[in-house]
C-alpha cells in the first residue's frame, strides 16, 4: 500500500544522503522524494511516497527514527492529509489541436506558462491522480516534454477540536 | 580562554573522554594530530602495522571493557582501511571513535592525493559520521560522536577532519552535557508492557531466555542471572550473547542456531513462552523464519526498536535498556511473590524435556588417540584455563568450536565477530583486550586461514610487549567453507584447499615471539600448559583432523530442528 511520510531533519550535509542510502540499503522503495525548507533553517522538511506492507512501513519509520539526523517522522497518510503535487507539460499545440489544449487547461484550471507558435508549456496542480488524468488525456496531443516536482503533504487540522 | 588548534582540540577531547589509549597508524593528512600526541602523556598511542587492525583492536579494546575505542588514520588509504573494522563494530553494535584526516578543506572533491570521501563510504556502516569543515564545530561534533558511540544501542561514529582544521585555532570550551533534539536514545522501558510479560510469563509452561549481545552492552547479567533464578528458565544465548550468562550454570543451554546445540534448538522450537533479551532473530538464530518458535508467544526487550518486528512478529514488545527492562521485570515478579518453588512445580516437566534433549543429543565430537580433534584443544584450553581468560576469535570453525566448547562465565570474555563474520579480527581485538586487562591472560583461537589475514599484527603484540596466546588450529584448509562444500557441493573443494601453509613456528621466531607445535592428542596439554604459562607472545599450532566439522548443523534456510548431528 502506498504511504506519504513526512519528515523532519536537520539541515545538515548528507542528511539527505543518509535517508536515500537507507532505502537503497535496505530495499525500501521511494515513489518521489521532495525536500524544502521549513521556518527553523536549521531543519528541512522532506515529503516523501513509498509502497510496502504493515510491517514494512514499520520498519522504514523506526529505521528513520534511528538515523540521528531525523527529528521526526509522521505518516500523514494515516490519517486526512492533503497532498499536492505540480507538474509542468510542454504539449505540442498546433493549428488544429490549440483550442483543444487550452479548452482542456480550463476544465483542469491548469495555467499556461509560456506559448511557442508550437506548443504551450501548461502548468497543473493537484493530487497525483488529477496529475495522471492530465497527463492520460494530453498524451495524445503529443507532450515533447515534462517535469515534476513530486508530492509533498500536510496532515488537515482536526476540524472540531 | 586560550585558544587551542584543531590538533588540540582532539587530543583535549580523549582526556575528557576518559581514553587512556588509542590504536593508530600516522600519514600525512594526520600527522599534526600524531604531532600533538607526541608531546603528550595521558593518551597512549599503540602503532599497528595495518589499519584494519587500528580498527579491530579498538573494537577488542571495546568489547572487552564496554568504553569507547578509539582508532586514528590518515585519509584515503588510511581511512578505507578501516572501513571493514568498522561495519565489523556496527554489526556487532559496538562503541567506537574512528577519527580520520583529511586532504585540506580547499581541495575536497578535487581528487587530491590520498583523498576519499570517507564519510560517503562509511555513511552505510556507521551508527553515525562527520566532516568537520570548522574549527568552531570540532568540540560539539567530538563530544557527540562520543555520546552517540556509546548511548542506545551503541555503534562506531566517524569523524573525519581535514588538515586545514586541525590547524585552525578556536577557543577552546568542551561541552559537559549534551542533548540532540534529533537522537533520543534511551527509552524506559514502558511497565504496562513489562507487567504483561510477566503474566505471560506466570502461565507459561515452557519457556525460554533467548539472550543476545544487547544483555552484554547493557551490563544486565546480574538481572538476568537473578530473574532466570528466580523463575527457573532455561537460557540459550547468540554467539554475541556467549558470557552474558555462566556458561557453566545449570540453567545454560549453551548457544542456539546454525552450530547451537541439540537442545538449545529443539527448545525454541517447543517453547510456549520467548523471552527475547538484546537479541535480534538474526538468520543464523532463526534458520527458515516461518518454522522458528512456531508455539511461542514472544516478549522482545531492545534498546533498538527497529529490531522489534524485523524477522520475526513479536507479541509483548518492550522498547529499552535490557538491563532495566530485567530488573522491572524482576522486582514485578518478586512482588507477586510467587516463590521459587512454585515456578520450580510449574517448569518441572520442562526441564524433564529440556534434559532428555541434552541426553540425547549433548554437544560432542569422537575423540581420537591419533590425530587431534580442534574440539578437544578447546576443552583443554577451557579446563586449564578455568573459563578465567578472555578468548577471542577468529571466524569459521576456530569460531564455532570455541563458542561450543569454552564455557564463558564472566560477561565481555568472548570477543568474536558475530554479525559481519570478518575474518582476522581475533589477533588484533586480542591486542585491544590485552592493552586494556595487562594481567589478564588473552587468548585468540585462530585457524591457520584467518590467522593470515592480519598476521601483521605480531608486531604490534611484540612491540608492546603484548604477551597473547594465539591458538592455530590448522587444517591446511579454510575449514568452514570446505565444510559446506563436503555437504552441499559433492565435496568439490574449490579454493579452499591450501597447497602452502607457511611454518608458523618460524614466522613466531621471525617475529621474536615463541612457536610450539602439536601434531598428537598426547601434546596437547604439554604445548597448551607451556604456551599459556611463557610470559610473552606464543603461538601454538595444533595440526587437526583436516576434515573435521562443525555439529550440529542446521543448513542455510532449514528450520533449526533440522540439525545435521555428529
Amino acid at each position: 500500500m502506498k504511504h506519504t511520510l513526512s519528515v523532519l531533519v536537520e539541515n545538515s550535509p548528507g542528511a539527505l544522503a543518509r535517508i536515500a542510502g537507507l532505502f537503497s540499503a535496505r530495499g525500501f522503495n521511494i515513489e518521489s522524494l521532495c525536500v524544502g525548507a521549513t521556518l527553523d533553517p536549521t531543519l528541512s522538511h522532506l515529503t516523501l511516497v513509498t509502497t510496502g506492507d504493515d510491517a514494512i512501513i514499520e520498519q522504514i519509520l523506526k529505521q528513520l527514527n534511528r538515523l540521528v539526523d531525523v527529528y521526526k517522522v509522521v505518516d500523514v497518510s494515516e490519517g486526512e492529509f492533503v497532498e499536492r503535487e505540480m507538474v509542468l507539460i510542454k504539449v505540442k499545440a498546433e493549428a488544429e489541436t490549440r483550442a483543444e489544449v487550452l479548452r482542456m487547461c480550463d476544465i483542469f484550471r491548469c495555467k499556461v506558462v509560456d506559448v511557442s507558435p508550437k506548443t504551450y508549456t501548461i502548468e497543473v496542480t493537484g493530487p497525483e491522480s488529477k496529475i495522471k488524468a492530465v497527463v492520460n488525456l494530453l498524451a495524445p496531443i503529443g507532450i515533447k516534454e515534462m517535469a515534476c516536482t513530486g508530492t509533498i503533504a500536510i496532515q488537515r487540522e482536526k476540524k472540531n477540536p | 580562554m586560550s585558544k587551542l588548534a584543531g590538533k588540540q582540540i582532539i587530543v583535549e577531547a580523549l582526556k575528557r573522554e576518559g581514553v587512556d589509549v588509542i590504536f593508530g597508524y600516522p600519514g600525512g593528512a594526520i600527522i599534526d594530530i600524531y604531532d600533538t600526541l607526541y608531546q603528550q602523556t595521558d593518551v597512549k598511542h599503540v602503532l599497528v602495522r595495518h589499519e584494519q587492525g587500528a580498527a579491530h583492536a579498538a573494537d577488542g579494546y571495546a568489547r572487552s571493557t564496554g568504553k569507547v575505542g578509539v582508532c586514528l588514520a590518515t585519509s584515503g588509504p588510511g581511512a578505507t582501511n578501516t572501513v571493514t573494522g568498522i561495519a565489523t563494530a556496527n554489526m556487532d553494535s559496538i562503541p567506537m571513535v574512528v577519527l580520520t584526516g583529511q586532504v585540506p578543506t580547499a581541495l575536497i572533491g578535487n581528487d587530491a592525493f590520498q583523498e576519499v570521501d570517507i564519510v560517503g563510504i562509511t555513511r552505510p556502516c556507521t551508527k553515525h559520521n562527520y566532516l568537520v569543515k570548522d574549527v568552531n564545530h570540532l568540540p560539539r561534533v567530538l563530544k557527540e560522536a562520543f555520546y552517540i558511540a556509546r548511548s542506545g544501542r551503541p555503534g562506531p561514529v566517524l569523524v573525519d577532519i581535514p588538515k586545514d582544521v586541525q590547524n585552525a585555532k578556536t577557543e577552546f570550551e568542551y561541552p559537559d552535557e549534551i542533548t540532540l533534539r534529533s537522537y533520543e536514545p534511551t527509552a524506559d522501558p514502558h511497565i504496562k508492557q513489562v507487567e504483561k510479560a510477566c503474566r505471560l510469563l506466570e502461565q507459561s509452561k515452557r519457556p525460554v531466555l533467548y539472550v543476545g549481545g544487547g544483555a552484554i552492552a547493557a551490563g544486565a547479567h546480574n538481572e538476568l542471572l537473578e530473574l532466570a533464578k528466580l523463575t527457573n528458565i532455561p537460557v540459550t544465548m547468540t554467539l554475541m550473547g556467549l558470557s552474558a550468562f555462566p556458561g557453566t550454570h545449570p540453567q545454560s543451554l549453551g548457544m542456539l542456531g546454525m552450530h547451537g546445540s541439540y537442545c538449545a534448538n529443539m527448545s525454541i522450537a517447543n517453547a510456549d513462552v520467548i523471552i527475547a533479551v538484546g537479541a535480534r532473530f538474526d538468520d543464523r538464530v532463526t534458520g527458515k523464519v516461518d518454522s522458528f518458535a512456531p508455539m511461542a508467544k514472544i516478549i522482545h526487550m531492545d534498546v533498538d526498536p527497529t529490531s522489534i518486528q524485523k524477522n520475526v512478529k513479536v507479541d509483548i514488545p518492550i522498547v529499552g535498556d535490557c538491563r532495566k527492562a530485567l530488573a522491572k521485570m524482576l522486582k514485578f515478579l518478586k512482588d507477586t511473590g510467587i516463590s521459587g518453588d512454585i515456578w520450580k512445580a510449574q517448569h518441572n516437566a520442562w526441564w524433564e524435556q529440556l534434559t532428555a534433549w541434552e541426553k540425547r543429543h549433548p554437544l560432542s565430537y569422537k575423540y581420537d588417540p591419533n590425530i587431534i580433534k580442534p574440539q578437544y584443544v578447546i576443552e583443554r584450553l577451557y579446563e586449564m584455563t578455568k573459563g578465567k581468560a578472555i578468548i577471542t576469535t577468529e571466524v569459521g570453525q576456530n569460531q564455532m568450536w570455541t563458542a561450543q566448547f569454552y564455557k564463558f562465565d564472566q560477561p565481555r570474555s568472548l570477543l568474536s565477530s558475530g554479525g559481519l563474520g570478518t575474518m582476522g579480527y581475533g589477533l588484533p581485538a586480542a591486542i585491544g583486550a590485552q592493552m586494556a586487562f595487562p594481567d589478564r591472560l588473552v587468548v585468540d583461537v585462530a585457524g591457520d586461514g584467518s590467522i593470515q589475514m592480519n598476521i601483521q599484527e605480531l608486531a604490534t603484540a611484540m612491540e608492546q610487549k603484548l604477551p597473547i596466546k594465539i591458538i592455530i588450529l590448522n587444517n591446511q584448509f579454510l575449514g568452514m567453507v570446505r565444510q559446506w562444500q563436503e555437504l552441499f557441493y559433492e565435496k568439490r573443494y574449490s579454493a579452499t584447499d591450501f597447497q602452502m601453509t607457511p611454518d608458523f613456528i618460524k614466522i613466531a621466531e621471525a617475529y621474536g615471539a615463541k612457536g610450539m607445535r602439536a601434531t598428537k592428542p598426547d601434546e596437547v596439554d604439554k604445548t597448551l600448559k607451556e604456551g599459556l604459562e611463557h610470559p610473552g607472545l606464543t603461538i601454538m599450532e595444533f595440526i587437526i583432523a583436516r576434515e573435521e566439522g562443525v555439529f550440529p548443523m542446521v543448513p542455510a534456510g532449514k528450520a533449526t530442528t533440522e540439525m545435521l548431528l555428529v
